[in-house]
């Protein structure tokens, strides 16, 4: 019976000891996304996880104690950057209480800064703009050169933490670029007939994505980024669309669809709920199916539009 | 002498001879040299042409990164064959170690009876500066500094370690006690435009317990999916009707304990015992709290910008010195008694639309007939030292977000004070937010 007791000890402090007595490197990553394409790279040689669901707004997370527990053990922290956890994110890493994964450890790693980063304000930026991003636009993982980019930064922080392993890394980069590659002639293959087509999007969420895949933004539902849409802004986008004949609206999972189907109604058109990560619905489970999901989406509704 | 002139000449001619053939010598040398560098040279034009057919033919298929790696390692050959940077970056570039500043404006207005507790109908409540930064590897520092119609102080000014091992973080400062929830809220962040009666009776009103010290944490061992986490403070002493050192022994303590459980993904509870114990401000001995703090919290992550729901409760007892003589309660001889004044709150919040949020609170909580109140009343004491007597409130909100930056609070509240008196005020708050101020933690 005692040695019973004391092999469950044993067995649980070696569950305990988890990721890093097999010697894996343990990464935690704000969105989705990034985690999706950590595990590319990364395979069985990592575990990761998410703080940010697929499905919620990235903007908006709520900082969490049990986060804390999860950034405490983390080894390496990915971030999107660009203010975009600015209301969230430093509170938990301050209390993770995890040296590594403060900004400016080796530990700590800001996607933005390996990626093209559109929307760069120019000249004076203030808050009479809206919930701007200083930096820049925060959703550049939309563009499949930017994932190509971030896996790509993920391969040499992988090799440089567990060099041993370094060739595995490389080469599940290679072959993550290789299937990106050929991925990616399919996608603009399939959105080369629509190249040019004018949409409306809620917030700004979409411009790697339209710039990469050839489509045309030429208004937002939100008056400003974060500010909810207003009557006279709706009957602006209204008279915008009719006049410039545009029909589809691309709208994130979690905003409110009432303002952007009354505008849909108007002008005989259609809102179309684009998945921007990883998660947002069930089937999108890797970064290839992202935009797999949003392009077929794309392609079966402008077709409706011939 | 024209002979030995012509024998000169004669013996010199071998010399010249051989002085010509050397210089013939060198010019084909020379002529050599300068074909071999002539070949060597075409060569090598050659071979910068094939480069950069090379290079026009890759630029496509292979574009620069647009960010460079964090650390490269500089290259001597990389370094030669790029433009050198000359100078240093511009003065503007120092600005980037300046810490994050932040202003937020507290305006509070009032209508109707305050009852024998006067609050202004309008001020500038409370504007409060904040600097928060980054100090180096091992440590960050938050400052917030508060400008009220009655004066300035440093509501905070902490030091907090973030990388110490065995999990503790230690701050190091002034700070706000972690005695239950709202004591450690600053202003704009409470979801009502006032304190609850029971932190005004017990635990020192809008300040609070709000002092110079040490506070050390650390995060558990608990149950798979729970958060436990435990904290240890220790402070001068000196807290405006809560506290009173009157020498370097008359420390103040405060241990705080909370278990948070997430319920499900949009569900969560938060739960906190709260502890403290310092020199009473109102006799010669101890003052002791207690605290026991719950927090529901509902917000579905698909429609988090949309719904929802925080209800909240705080139940705390003091056991509380005092004595009969307000004016000198340390002269020796003054007598002293206990009391155990109770109070609690419990209050909720629901966002109902991307801006609008209602909510409710009701208040009781007991006091000393005879101790200072928050705000103070003109009312006199005219029962025993020893007495208690109970304050009871209801209010109702409205909360309207402009933006994310801004806020407009409507409050009704209705208060019933021990020694008889009833208010009904109309409370109303425009909070403001201006710079880059850090999230607060959950």
């Amino acid at each position: 019976m005692k040695s019973n007791r004391t092999i469950a000890v044993l067995a649980a402090l070696a569950a305990s000891a988890g990721a890093h007595a097999a010697g894996k490197t343990n990464v935690m990553s704000a969105t989705e996304d990034l985690a999706a394409i950590a595990r590319e790279i990364g395979g069985d040689q990592i575990t990761v996880d998410s703080i940010a669901k697929g499905y919620q707004d990235p903007h908006f997370v709520e900082p969490k104690p049990s986060f804390i527990l999860k950034l405490q053990k983390a080894d390496l922290l990915l971030v999107v950057g660009l203010q975009l956890e600015i209301g969230w994110l430093p509170p938990l890493i301050t209390q993770s209480r995890n040296g590594k994964i403060q900004p400016g450890g080796l530990g700590y790693m800001d996607m933005s800064q390996y990626c093209q980063i559109l929307e760069i304000p120019q000249g004076q930026v203030t808050r009479a703009m809206g919930d701007v991003h200083p930096l820049g636009n925060p959703h550049y993982w939309l563009d499949p050169d930017n994932g190509r980019r971030i896996a790509k930064a993920l391969a040499d922080k992988f090799s440089s933490m567990q060099p041993a392993s370094a060739a595995a890394f490389a080469a599940r980069y290679a072959d993550f670029d290789k299937r990106l590659t050929e991925a990616e002639k399919g996608w603009q293959a399939k959105m080369a007939p629509y190249k040019g087509r004018k949409v409306v999007t809620y917030h700004r969420s979409w411009p790697n994505f339209c710039e990469r895949f050839g489509l045309n933004v030429v208004e937002y539902v939100e008056p400003k980024p974060g500010i909810p849409p207003t009557p006279n802004h709706t009957l602006d986008v209204i008279n915008l669309m009719k006049r410039e004949g545009v029909r589809l609206i691309l709208v994130e999972p979690y905003f409110d669809l009432r303002a952007p189907n009354k505008i849909a109604q108007d002008v005989g058109g259609q809102v179309l709920v684009l998945m921007p990560s990883v998660g947002g619905v069930k089937e999108i489970t890797n970064y290839f199916q992202l935009f797999d999901y949003d392009i077929n989406l794309l392609v079966n509704t402008f077709q409706k539009y011939q | 002498m024209r002979f030995s002139g012509l024998m000169r000449a004669v013996g010199l001619m071998p010399a010249v001879w051989f002085a010509g053939s050397l210089v013939a010598q060198d010019n084909t040398e020379l002529l050599n040299r300068m074909k071999a560098m002539e070949d060597r040279i075409k060569a090598l034009e050659a071979e910068v042409q094939t480069l950069k057919g090379q290079q026009a033919a890759a630029a496509p298929v292979a574009p620069a990164p647009v960010a460079p790696p964090p650390a490269p390692v500089p290259q001597v050959s990389q370094e030669m064959a790029a433009p050198q940077q000359l100078g240093g970056a511009g003065g503007a570039a120092a600005k980037a170690l300046n810490p994050d500043i932040s202003v937020i404006g507290d305006f509070l207005g009032a209508v109707g009876n305050p009852a024998n507790r006067y609050t202004p109908s309008l001020e500038m409540h409370e504007s409060e500066v904040g600097f928060q930064e980054i100090i180096d590897p091992y440590a960050r520092a938050d400052f917030f500094i508060s400008f009220g119609e009655r004066g300035v102080e440093v509501e905070e000014g902490y030091l907090t370690f973030t990388s110490l091992p065995a999990g503790l973080q230690v701050k190091v400062g002034k700070m706000r006690a972690a005695f239950g929830k709202v004591n450690a809220m600053h202003n704009h962040v409470l979801p009502w435009t006032d304190r609850p009666l029971v932190n005004q009776n017990l635990v020192g009103g809008e300040d609070g317990i709000d002092d110079a010290g040490l506070s050390l944490s650390r995060l558990l061992p608990a149950p798979k999916g729970f958060f436990l986490e435990g904290t240890a403070q220790l402070y001068r002493g000196d807290s405006d009707g809560v506290y009173a050192a009157r020498k370097r022994t008359d420390v103040s303590t405060v241990e705080h304990l909370r278990l948070y459980r997430d319920l499900n993904e949009s569900t969560n509870l938060d739960l906190g015992g709260s502890f403290s114990r310092g020199k009473s401000p109102f006799a010669d001995a101890w003052n002791q709290l207690y605290g026991f703090d719950a927090t529901l919290h509902w917000k579905p992550l698909r429609r988090a910008v949309y719904r929802s729901f925080i209800a909240r409760s705080e139940v705390i007892w003091a056991r509380t010195a005092v004595s009969p003589a307000v004016a000198n309660p340390f002269a020796p001889g003054v007598p002293r008694s206990i009391i155990t004044p109770f109070g609690y709150y419990v209050s909720a919040d629901y966002q109902f639309r991307r801006r609008w949020f209602i909510g409710a609170r009701f208040d009781r909580s007991q006091r000393g007939a005879c101790q200072p109140t928050f705000p103070s009343t003109t009312t006199p004491c005219n029962l025993p030292f020893t007495s208690l007597v109970q304050d009871t409130g209801g209010s109702l909100l409205v909360t309207y977000w402009p933006s994310e930056f801004s806020q407009i609070r409507g409050q009704l509240r209705r208060t019933r004070y021990g020694d008889s008196s009833t208010t009904n005020e109309l409370l109303f708050q425009f909070i403001f937010s201006m710079g880059a101020h850090g999230a607060h933690p959950f």
